[in-house]
């Protein structure tokens, strides 16, 4: 085999476990959601459960690329994307870390009722879960265009977050509130909150990997 | 900001009929490394040859253009014994005399006039402490420099060139015979010897030029298709010919 064409069967699948990384967490995210609206605590159980599986991936993709790069010396194109793969899924693991962390409330929730139904979190978690199944594609189809969209609807998703700091503050205000279960619907939001901003960090590391720039310095 | 030290303007070479180099322009720069890469046959060695006039030695060869060293063009009215005092060279494989250590050191200085016994023993010491290699052959000065091992004798041969106070050194491939350890010396060196001279060196070795060099130029078909900082060169080439000689596509 040809020194080149071992170096791209070593992207290739570098790439793929990637993918494995990335639809296994949109997965994850789902079961969050379903989860959490549904205070399905077998499923959150599962979530947290499978959160080793993701540790487990994010150093095996890392242990990957470090040798990759030490026995190939990639540069240019091929080192700025195995350098990006090392740093996607980081993002990838702490987004992993959020569906745990949400999924612990779940079951802290589980046996008493919302003290109103979640509305603008649905909402918030299904544009989470398509930013995350977008930068899947992108870095796949390497596709700068699409890893700009994402990095936009970053901002939908930080108006979310003030609705719904907004919703918990007048709520907290009642003579009666659950301040504990706000809080904890409040750590929810901030939690996909931060997903997105991973999501979008993704989206920035595909940018760098094609263009060798980085989106945010631009 | 470092000065520049040449200044390669509209340089074009030919070999009898086979154009060699092809409107190249580069400004090198005083006291920094640049490497030249580029496949077998692109022109990087015909290019350095340039710099002190080595292909005059050829028959048939036209160079058109300029070469300015030190704002002088050197192919008009240039003292050709004075350029190769200023710009020395190292070559791919070494090649000591067959004399003393203390003999190839002393070989320059002496053609250059310099008779007196002390202080041609403060050049060779000063030359062989600047090549690193002065613990390793000072008691044995005396001895054939044929003894030495392949990597010694290169660094021998960059005292004999360090010896005529040149400005610039100039290094064809001056690793490419030597073993990983001896390359890391002479890769050091050339780290050292950049705070006094400009050096220019050939290399087939991507990551040499990576590691070592400040700036470099990418031949092709006797053409400087880029030449750019060396981090930007390496991390984001600009075009796309580049990106395939350094990852390995080409061809």
């Amino acid at each position: 085999m040809s020194l080149r064409v071992m170096l791209d069967t070593e992207i290739r699948e570098l790439t793929e476990s990637l993918i494995t990384m990335g639809t296994s967490i949109e997965k994850a995210i789902d079961n969050t959601i379903r989860a959490l609206l549904q205070q399905d605590v077998a499923l959150a159980e599962s979530v947290i459960k499978g959160d080793d599986y993701f540790d487990f991936l994010e150093i095996e993709i890392e242990k990957r690329a470090i040798a990759v790069i030490s026995t190939q010396q990639p540069v240019a194109s091929d080192l700025r994307r195995i350098f990006s793969t090392i740093k996607i899924v980081t993002d990838m693991e702490r987004i992993a870390d959020h569906c745990c962390d949400i999924s612990k409330i779940t079951i802290a929730l589980a046996d008493k009722q919302y003290v109103k139904p979640l509305v603008d979190i649905p909402k918030m978690a299904q544009l989470v879960k398509d930013m995350v199944r977008m930068t899947v594609d992108c870095f796949i189809e390497q596709d700068v265009i699409k890893a700009r969209l994402i990095c936009a609807s970053d901002d939908a998703i930080d108006d979310y977050y003030q609705l719904v700091i907004r919703d918990v503050t007048s709520m907290l205000r009642e003579p009666d509130a659950d301040v504990e279960q706000l809080l904890r619907i409040l750590m929810i939001a901030k939690y996909f909150e931060r997903m997105a901003d991973h999501a979008t960090n993704i989206a920035e590391w595909v940018v760098y990997s094609v263009e060798g720039k980085h989106f945010a310095a631009q | 900001m470092n000065t520049t030290k040449f200044e390669i303007q509209k340089l074009n070479l030919f070999y009898g009929d086979m154009h060699a180099l092809k409107d190249v322009n580069m400004t090198i720069k005083d006291k920094s490394i640049t490497a030249l890469i580029g496949p077998s046959g692109c022109g990087k060695s015909t290019f350095i040859r340039t710099l002190n006039r080595m292909n005059d030695l050829i028959e048939n060869v036209k160079i058109t253009g300029s070469v300015h060293l030190d704002e002088q063009d050197i192919y008009k009215d240039y003292d050709v014994i004075h350029l190769r005092k200023k710009v020395g060279m190292v070559f791919q494989k070494p090649n000591p005399f067959p004399m003393s250590i203390y003999d190839n050191v002393a070989y320059g200085p002496r053609a250059h006039g310099i008779k007196q016994r002390t202080q041609l023993d403060e050049i060779v010491e000063h030359s062989l402490k600047q090549a690193a290699i002065w613990d390793e052959v000072k008691d044995r000065l005396k001895a054939n420099a044929f003894g030495l091992s392949g990597g010694q004798q290169q660094r021998l041969c960059i005292a004999r060139a360090l010896a005529i106070s040149p400005e610039v050194v100039l290094m064809d491939e001056p690793t490419s015979a030597l073993d990983p350890i001896s390359t890391a010396k002479i890769e050091e060196l050339a780290g050292e010897l950049k705070k006094e001279y400009t050096i220019v060196i050939v290399t087939h070795n991507m990551q040499q030029a990576g590691r070592i060099s400040d700036q470099t130029a990418f031949f092709l078909n006797g053409e400087v298709v880029e030449f750019d900082n060396t981090v930007q060169l390496f991390n984001t080439p600009r075009d796309s010919r580049t990106e395939n000689y350094i990852t390995g596509r080409f061809g």
